[in-house]
């Protein structure tokens, strides 16, 4: 919320320094300069590596069920053991995993390839990653504190509210936190995607990466508060013991899956719509062709969008809500698959007749469109609700989401992660290691969930905790764990991976003969992206610097006649030195804001309202300091009026500046200067 | 949540440097905030009205306790801030400083007098012996205006903190957008006042 207005280009710096009650922290080094960055790279980085530790968490929880349901009538896991295991493996695999590592590669790559400096509100990214962290630990922390969330990611009610023991609490207040986040989050990106896009920029000849994106942020808008008023209704109900969820004063059970569903089913498309991005990318770069139907693309995202809040109660078609909603739901749900059919031909046609190079990326990208369309198929099979009523509640549903989250989702961020690694690292994944992890995680992948469908049909209930023997589920069981094992021996070979290449020779800015903005900055880009503001002229500007076409339409290499023509194409390999770009300065108030919010959490939960208070006290002062502390520190040379020179579409001249030698104002700055001021408080 | 739209607009004079839109992220931020708003106290409302009627028989009803002429008379002092603060981002757009302050100031009071209206209220229902607790109405009463409550001392502290700084002389015409900013939360949570006072109080 707006709070105050900072005095901008300050007078004089002497008239804010005095009131400054830490000193701003410039050009810190180590752990400090991770905690005060608000470089979107670093925050994208620090987005992947946190989530992909979730990851290792919630893979974990995942084998401890499949250890548990290997076998008929197992006593690995204890009843309320396994309850917490599935609860916290599918809210840290959604929340805490798919939703944060989309969210890495949008941080990293948005500005980007819109040809950007830094997101729209710097500050306020890094505020997103913190609160996603807290929010992260904060849940987690219950395992130590009484045990862990056990009602499902889904929490259905009454059942959540009148469980005893503050597990299910911290689900409520932890999912809060981390709605906090991606709502802050979605905000921003929105902001950057519409207002900071590079001269010539325009929508349509947006990356479709960025389009899918840019829809993904509006659902987040527009579902986060929902789950939030169901959230903020069943911590009344836990806390204050209001009636919301109170069958006794004669509360509708069904508003939770009402409020859930409008929240979750978009949320799926959430989950989604940054791999296909992922997947339309990766697809056009590896068969040397434009991907099949751009515009369609951007269109039927669009729609998957927009339909995407039609279609929630399907998800609620065994609670008896009518013949007319049933009907209603039934067809909206089927009319989805239209526009996700869309894209799938438009993958297939994208690899019609390509120059083809079979890469880990592309590798997994295939896999994407082939286990999506999998699970988009029987996904359509629920929209029938005769055939819906059966599948419930088994292993059937399992089965299917599993193929659009793990199959789809992981797959194309897995992809993701190997065709961006050289530009975020330097250097690329080795394509042999890679293949190996590809072709294990997908076997480990279908040797787990295809027998889902099986048990499904059979008749295995979900979220039990164990069966008798005899009921023909043995061996498919057995199967799927021991598949199980073969995904977590895949992961592993891709943390060998990311050891064994880490000293791999330099990629270049461009390793991969690929099409859009952010491959013509180097690898790693420098901390201000693009030295001088691309101006674009097409839809897959880089490739047309590259590329003409010859009478048959075949892309034939341009030749360069100057050095700057080349220049161009790519710049440096080499970040330069730029003192005279002024980029927003570290800040410490994001995570210092962000801190309060666990804290009034574990003071609610606890009923301890001291401790609460003083959380809001202290989040309250992170914001004020915040908000009157000037987006980039005042230089020592006299002003800074620079302030917003992250990447606003100006071109180089607005940053050309008289403030030289400011080199202060760079936090991440590959080899920042010592300045004096710089001692972290 | 939109924090960040205190950056200070330096360099280009009176305004912010070059966007796509023209329009100062700052703007297009706080749309996109009001527009998630809208489904958080849209959910809320959606739930005291699928509640309405449904309490148990027996308990507190609307009628049992709302006072309209009171809460009409709070609504209307909390409609006309909505006008002392377009008077107060006027007047900062002509610069006119000493009218920034004494508009700045009635808004606050304005809102600070609904809010404490609200307080006086649910002091008196409480009284009348409906809580939290009692039955549906209570809890999606409460929590609903409840939560709009929030939303109005927010605003009042954010127009608390500009008169401070307009105290300070620290709010000039370049500033004159975050006037405008608070101005669009503080008429949004105006808005849903009305909607909320329709469906919760008038509506029988």
């Amino acid at each position: 919320m707006t709070v105050t207005q900072p005095a901008p280009a300050l007078p004089s710096p002497e008239l804010a320094e005095p009131r400054r009650l830490l000193r701003r922290p410039t050009s810190p080094r180590g752990a400090w300069a991770w905690m005060t960055s608000i470089d979107h790279k670093k925050i994208g980085i620090l987005y992947g590596v946190t989530s992909f530790v979730f990851f290792l968490l919630g893979g974990l929880e995942a084998l401890a069920l499949r250890v548990q349901l290997g076998t008929p009538d197992n006593t690995f896991l204890s009843p309320e053991a396994y309850n917490q295991m599935f609860t916290m493996h599918g809210t840290t695999m959604v929340f805490m995993v798919i939703m944060p590592l989309s969210a890495a590669f949008v941080n990293y790559l948005l500005p980007l390839m819109i040809g950007a400096r830094d997101v729209a509100f710097p500050r306020l990214n890094a505020f997103s990653y913190w609160v996603f962290l807290f929010g992260g630990l904060f849940t987690y922390s219950s395992f130590f504190l009484g045990g862990a969330p056990n009602g499902g990611w889904f929490g259905y009610q009454p059942l959540g509210r009148n469980m005893s023991g503050h597990n299910i609490d911290y689900w409520v207040f932890g999912l809060q936190i981390l709605g906090i986040a991606s709502l802050t989050g979605a905000i921003n990106l929105i902001v950057t995607i519409i207002n900071l896009r590079a001269p010539g920029m325009s929508l349509m000849r947006m990356p479709i990466f960025v389009w899918m994106s840019l829809v993904v942020q509006f659902l987040l808008l527009f579902a986060l508060p929902i789950i939030t008023v169901a959230l903020f209704l069943l911590m009344f109900d836990r806390l204050f013991a209001t009636n919301f969820f109170n069958i006794n004063a004669g509360a509708d059970p069904l508003l939770w899956q009402h409020l859930f569903w409008l929240f979750g089913h978009p949320e799926v498309y959430i989950l989604i719509l940054p791999a296909m991005g992922i997947v339309s990318e990766i697809l056009p770069v590896f068969s040397r062709k434009p991907l099949f139907g751009y515009r369609v693309m951007v269109f039927s995202g669009i729609a998957i969008g927009f339909m995407g809040w039609g279609v929630w109660a399907h998800h609620m078609f065994a609670t008896g809500i009518g013949p007319v909603a049933l009907s209603a739901f039934a067809a909206s749900t089927m009319f989805i698959a239209v526009p996700t059919g869309v894209k799938i031909f438009n993958w297939i046609s994208t690899l019609w007749k390509g120059k083809i190079r079979i890469t880990v990326p592309l590798l997994f990208a295939v896999g994407f469109v082939a286990m999506f369309t999998i699970g988009g198929l029987s996904g359509v099979t629920h929209a029938v609700v005769p055939s819906d009523t059966q599948q419930t509640d088994t292993y059937y549903i399992v089965a299917h989401f599993h193929y659009v989250l793990f199959g789809g989702s992981m797959f194309g961020l897995f992809g993701g992660a190997y065709y961006w690694w050289p530009k975020v690292r330097g250097h690329l994944l080795n394509e042999r290691v890679g293949k190996l992890h590809f072709w294990l995680m997908f076997l480990g992948f279908n040797m787990t969930f295809a027998p889902f469908h099986l048990l499904g049909l059979q008749g295995m209930p979900r979220r039990v905790y164990t069966y008798p023997t005899g009921q023909g589920w043995d061996f498919w069981n057995f199967v799927a764990s021991i598949g199980s094992f073969v995904i977590a021996a895949s992961v592993l070979v891709f943390m060998y991976n990311v050891w064994a290449s880490r000293k791999n020779p330099k990629a270049g800015p461009d390793p991969w003969d690929a099409r859009t903005l952010e491959w013509s900055a180097a690898s790693p880009p420098a901390e201000y992206n693009f030295a001088e503001i691309p101006v674009v002229t097409s839809l897959d500007d880089v490739w047309h610097r590259k590329y003409t076409e010859d009478e048959r339409g075949r892309p034939v290499l341009r030749e360069r006649r100057t050095d700057a023509e080349a220049h161009e194409v790519a710049s440096a390999d080499e970040p330069e030195e730029r003192p005279d770009i002024h980029m927003p300065s570290p800040s410490y108030w994001p995570i210092f804001t962000a801190l309060g919010l666990p804290i009034i959490s574990y003071g609610m939960i606890y009923k301890s309202w001291i401790p609460a208070a003083l959380g809001g006290i202290w989040t309250l002062a992170g914001i004020y300091a915040w908000a009157l502390e000037p987006q980039t520190a005042p230089g020592g040379h006299g002003h800074d009026d620079h302030g917003e020179g992250h990447g606003a579409a100006g071109g180089p001249e607005g940053h050309a500046g008289s403030g030289s030698g400011d080199g202060d104002a760079t936090p991440g700055d590959p080899e920042p200067e010592p300045v004096p001021a710089g001692d972290p408080a | 949540m939109s924090l960040d739209v205190a950056t200070p607009h330096a360099g280009v004079a009176g305004g912010h440097p070059p966007t796509t839109t023209g329009l100062s992220h700052e703007k297009i931020g706080m749309w996109a905030f009001l527009g998630s708003e809208c489904l958080l106290f849209g959910g809320l409302i959606s739930t005291y009205l699928l509640y309405r009627g449904q309490s148990r028989p027996g308990t507190i009803t609307p009628p049992d306790v709302f006072d309209i002429p009171f809460t009409s008379v709070s609504s209307f002092v909390l409609l006309m801030s909505s006008l002392t603060m377009v008077l107060a981002l006027a007047a900062i757009q002509r610069n006119d400083q000493h009218r920034l302050r004494v508009w700045l100031l009635t808004t606050a009071l304005l809102g600070a007098t609904f809010v404490g209206g609200q307080a006086y209220e649910f002091t008196v229902f409480v009284r009348e012996g409906l809580n939290l607790r009692t039955n549906l109405f209570g809890s999606s009463f409460y929590v609903l205006t409840g939560f709009h409550g929030v939303h109005v001392t927010l605003g009042v502290l954010m127009l608390l903190s500009l008169f401070g700084l307009a105290v300070r002389g620290r709010i000039t015409t370049a500033q004159a957008e975050t006037v405008e900013l608070v101005g669009l939360y503080w008429h949004f949570v105006d808005i849903v006042w009305i909607l909320i006072f329709t469906l919760v109080y008038l509506i029988p």
